[in-house]
């Protein structure tokens, strides 16, 4: 069975990825609130607030809007997956000889590959509004293993979500606070103007030093010591959920 | 006590017992089907029906028992028993956002079955599916959905077949076609066990009914040894009444062997449809 795992997610992956097709409206809302706070911070906020970096406030604030984007994207692929499972599909699959796992990581694929579509248009609004990089392919190579690995790992909590939510609200409702995230850490404001109890949950947070490593990188500074924090969170991340969700999934398909 | 000497049967439960949390839903459950039969399950809602449905198709574990779906055991062999079955619950399981051919294509795919749009094809126009196939699943009618979930369960020819309440909420002309349907399905040598609350279902369909009454099986037979059970015949006259169920498919005009689509896309161009 196991010898059918590749097949069947690719078949699976095929499936959730035509069903994002025919309703591209799911990748085009996920964009559309990160633009409409890159709008709000550059042109009404952004004159008022001093970064200290020298550059233009977009290029600071580019890495947090990419982070908000697929916390907000990564919605619906719980959403997707509690669907699936109220229709009665999620039972045909599971009555079929089809690698158990495959029916999971159809979901995961398809939220990586949505998720870098609107990250690409974002990003894209963002050179039209004046956002600028002097970075080597190398480094856009790191970005998008980054955000990459951001998008497994919290797609891995949006499918805990998804499978143990009980209503539809629920399934989706779990990314709001990760979306919110981002406004409390570095990716709008340094965080030394922040008072101290605020400024140190910014600095000890995961958005933080992922902010920061894709700031140095966009910018062709030196990553510090900010980029295996940062990694070390994402991988950390991605084992627990990943582990959470396969415990959760198994519970509910013995 | 007679024991019909038939081949290996297709389905073997024995001492079935599940319970969740403090209520018990199967109390040990026996019985077998016949290889190439229909066996109906009766019983009202909360018998248990779905719980054994669930068990036997391996989305479930039973607490106690045992049980074998063509000679594979559910509990050490379930990889080779949903190589073995079908399953087709109570909620038509077909992807809304898919068209009725993609559906079918997918089932195929996930089956590891070559040529899945031929598969397709054929499937379509056995259940009278050819005009909608290119339509999303969406837009069916109850008919035409169960139709097509039953279409599905049927890709890659499983020598079992689960029906959970096949005909619930459908109406007569829809109910009659899945009745059809099954039939041709033992015909063609398939071992039906499906479920139903409805008592002329069983009688219609199934070989054997067995009925599942608070967790156990109290009574299973044929149709004529159920019969048989209560006191013979008297011979009384009584004025044959027409059923409702005569009345409504008079009038709607039932010739069994035409499938029509009922929601209105019907293939006399008339016209009706102003874009």
């Amino acid at each position: 069975m196991t010898s059918h795992i590749l097949s069947d997610t690719r078949v699976l992956t095929a499936r959730s990825l035509r069903h994002i097709l025919r309703s591209p409206d799911t990748i085009i809302t996920t964009a559309v609130t990160p633009i409409a706070l890159m709008l709000l911070f550059v042109y009404v906020l952004g004159g008022a607030i001093t970064t200290g970096s020298g550059g233009s406030y977009i290029n600071y604030m580019l890495p947090g809007i990419l982070l908000i984007t697929i916390a907000s994207g990564i919605a619906y692929t719980a959403y997707r997956l509690f669907l699936d499972m109220q229709g009665g599909i999620f039972e045909r699959f599971q009555s079929m000889p089809i690698a158990r796992s495959s029916v999971l990581w159809g979901h995961v694929l398809t939220s990586v590959a949505a998720n870098l579509v609107s990250v690409v248009i974002v990003t894209g609004v963002a050179l039209l509004m004046g956002f600028r990089t002097g970075a080597s392919a190398g480094s856009w190579l790191a970005i998008a293993g980054i955000l990459v690995l951001f998008t497994l790992a919290l797609t891995w909590v949006a499918v805990i979500a998804g499978l143990s939510a009980k209503t539809v609200d629920g399934a989706s409702a779990f990314s709001y606070p990760l979306i919110f995230l981002p406004f409390i850490s570095s990716a709008f404001v340094p965080t030394d103007t922040m008072p101290g109890p605020v400024a140190w949950f910014a600095e000890n947070q995961p958005v933080t030093s992922i902010v920061n490593t894709i700031r140095a990188l966009f910018a062709q500074e030196p990553i510090g010591g900010d980029s295996w924090i940062a990694l070390a969170w994402l991988v950390g991340l991605l084992v627990i959920a990943y582990g959470c969700a396969n415990a959760i999934y198994r519970t509910k398909i013995r | 006590m007679t024991t019909t000497p038939t081949p290996e049967p297709a389905i073997r439960v024995q001492g079935i017992t599940k319970s969740f949390a403090d209520l018990y839903v199967l109390r040990g459950v026996t019985f077998d089907v016949k290889a190439g039969s229909i066996f109906a399950l009766l019983g009202s809602n909360g018998s248990g029906k779905t719980t054994l449905v669930r068990i036997l198709s391996t989305l479930l574990r039973a607490d106690t028992g045992t049980a074998s779906v063509h000679d594979f055991d559910i509990a050490t062999q379930r990889g080779e028993v949903r190589e073995s079955i079908s399953l087709t619950g109570q909620f038509a399981a077909v992807d809304d956002i898919l068209t009725g051919r993609e559906n079918l294509v997918l089932i195929a795919r996930l089956r590891h079955l070559k040529n899945p749009g031929t598969i397709a094809d054929e499937l379509l126009a056995r259940f009278s599916l050819t005009e909608a196939g290119n339509r999303r699943a969406a837009t069916y009618s109850g008919g035409m959905r169960r139709r097509l979930d039953i279409a599905m369960s049927l890709i890659g020819n499983p020598p079992v077949i689960f029906l959970d309440e096949p005909t619930t909420g459908l109406d007569p002309q829809a109910r009659i076609e899945v009745w059809q349907t099954v039939r041709q399905l033992a015909q063609g040598g398939t071992t039906v066990l499906l479920t139903t609350q409805y008592l002329d279902e069983a009688e219609q369909l199934a070989d054997r009914i067995a009925i599942l009454h608070r967790g156990t099986i109290i009574q299973n037979g044929t149709l004529a040894e159920l019969k048989q059970l209560l006191p013979s015949a008297t011979v009384e006259y009584v004025e044959k009444q027409p059923s409702l169920e005569d009345v409504f498919l008079a009038l709607v005009g039932d010739d069994d062997s035409d499938h029509t689509d009922n929601t209105g896309d019907s293939t006399t161009p008339t016209g009706k449809d102003p874009r």
